[in-house]
């Protein structure tokens, strides 16, 4: 048994939510600068180079990216040869995010009720998804997550004989409906199969892929990249002003599912598609 | 694809405007749906809680913490200023929350509203029939757009932390007309 103390998780987390606020990941810059060299609009260029300006200011004045600081999503894999000690882990990593939030100046979204809506002040309580996974370390990604995109994530309950043709007017269907809403150049996290909720975890969970990692089975490889294509030809453009540059990529993850049904989950995310990941 | 957007792909001319505020009616008058605008000048930041309550008020009939009149409203609420800097990152919000506040605003002086992302078919009527003008400024820009607030007080509201209601100065704030008062509306263009 390896015995980790959950304060060590507790200063992980804190980190990752300053760093994920402030510094892009390495494939979503490379993929942003790739994509903005084939943006042909006037006005797609101008917010392209908006944007790239942004990142820079943002990395070196030490000025989050977005105001939307978003909602912590953090995914947890405990290897089963771990013993975490010390206060329990989901407080350790609440405390993580409390601490981040608070020191790292970034804005404190949450409320506390769905309805009643007071500010808890301190970004908390994050929405953590535990697995346990073999082996014996811990590995955590931190995910902020803005509402102007999630605010436009669908869930789809098809039918199978809607087959892959629904599932592709599924996707169209979100990424239209997201239009400007979402701040495009968006990247579109797909889920499909499973059952509702899986759905709904995979979509979001297929938002934190490194871009440079493709899917193993073939027919999801060649479904990614002609919804790219489609995504790319609605004409929704940089900030939703007209262009051909509407989403950087378009991730998708599968699952088995029932005879009766094919459950399509669609999470929407910006250009400011934040995520890090540690290892303890 | 339609053929507006066609046409907007293949204009090569930005037409690019420096707008002091306030914006009058005259001035929102002369602008249209895809104008790259620089605002220079005063206008106010508030965003979802801060609306409601003044919404509240004006059905009440009470005074307001703000004068609508010939006003600016900033879709923002920014992320807190570190020692040294006028404002945190300062990108707008989505826009359509507001939509059921808008018109009622618009309807008692308020001419500019600056955010992101569709609105309303009665927002855009409100607008045609108050000569006001809706601008985009671009979502998930807030360390750049920071740079272009020179001025930031909150008014009223501080209760409210980050949606708290402000005043803020501007220079040469980049911003995009969306909808004008023609019935313009780049979106759909
Ligand atoms: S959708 Fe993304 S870029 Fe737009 S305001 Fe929200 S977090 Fe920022």
């Amino acid at each position: 048994m390896r015995i980790i103390n959950t304060s060590e998780v507790t200063q992980i987390v804190s980190k990752m939510c300053i760093d994920a606020n402030y510094y892009l990941s390495e494939d979503m810059k490379e993929t942003f600068n790739k994509s903005m060299d084939r943006e042909e609009s006037e006005l797609g260029k101008k917010i392209f180079s908006q944007l790239e300006e942004n990142l820079q200011i943002a990395g070196e004045d030490k000025i989050p990216i977005c105001q939307d600081t978003g909602m912590a999503v953090i995914f947890v894999e405990i290897g089963q040869e771990v013993s975490l000690q010390g206060a329990n882990i989901t407080d350790a990593i609440n405390e993580g995010v409390r601490k981040g939030y608070t020191e790292g100046y970034l804005r404190k979204s949450v409320v506390s009720d769905p309805i009643e809506r007071v500010n808890t002040k301190d970004n908390t309580p994050a929405v953590i998804h535990y697995d346990i996974v073999p082996g014996d370390k811990v590995k955590i990604t931190v995910a902020p997550k803005g509402f102007g995109s999630e605010n436009m994530s669908r869930v789809f309950m098809l039918k199978p004989a809607d087959g892959i043709e629904g599932v592709k007017e599924a996707i169209l269907t979100a990424v239209k409906d997201a239009g400007p809403n979402a701040c495009p150049p968006m990247v579109v996290g797909v889920g499909i199969g499973g059952t509702f909720e899986k759905s709904a975890l995979m979509a979001k969970k297929a938002l934190t892929r490194n871009l440079n990692d493709r899917p193993d089975i073939e027919w999801v490889r060649s479904l990614e990249d002609e919804m790219l294509d489609e995504i790319n030809s609605l004409g929704i453009g940089p900030g939703g002003l007209g262009g051909k540059l509407t989403a950087l990529a378009v991730n998708i993850n599968t699952y088995a599912t029932h005879i009766a049904g094919l459950p399509v989950a669609v999470n929407i995310c910006c250009h400011v598609n934040r995520h890090v990941t540690e290892i303890i | 694809m339609t053929l507006g957007k066609v046409q907007l792909l293949n204009k090569d001319i930005i037409m690019e405007r420096h707008i002091e505020l306030p914006i009058t009616s005259e001035v929102a008058s002369s602008l249209n749906a895809g104008d790259y605008l620089y605002l220079s000048g005063e206008m106010y930041v508030a965003r979802d809680a801060a609306h409601k309550r003044i919404y509240e008020l004006i059905e009440k009939g009470e005074p307001l913490p703000i004068d609508l009149k010939d006003s600016c409203i900033y879709y923002m609420g920014p992320s807190p200023a570190r020692e040294g800097q006028v404002i945190g990152s300062a990108g707008p919000t989505t826009a359509s929350r507001m939509d059921k506040y808008a018109p009622t605003f618009l309807d008692k002086g308020q001419k500019c509203m600056i955010g992101k992302g569709k609105r309303s078919k009665e927002v855009r009527d409100a607008i045609i029939r108050n000569h006001a003008v809706y601008l985009a400024s671009v979502g998930g820009a807030g360390a750049l757009l920071s740079k272009c607030i020179v001025e930031s007080e909150v008014i009223a509201y501080e209760d409210l932390g980050a949606e708290a209601i402000r005043k803020i100065k501007v220079k040469d704030f980049p911003a995009i007309v969306v909808c004008d008062d023609k019935g313009g509306n780049l979106y759909d263009l």
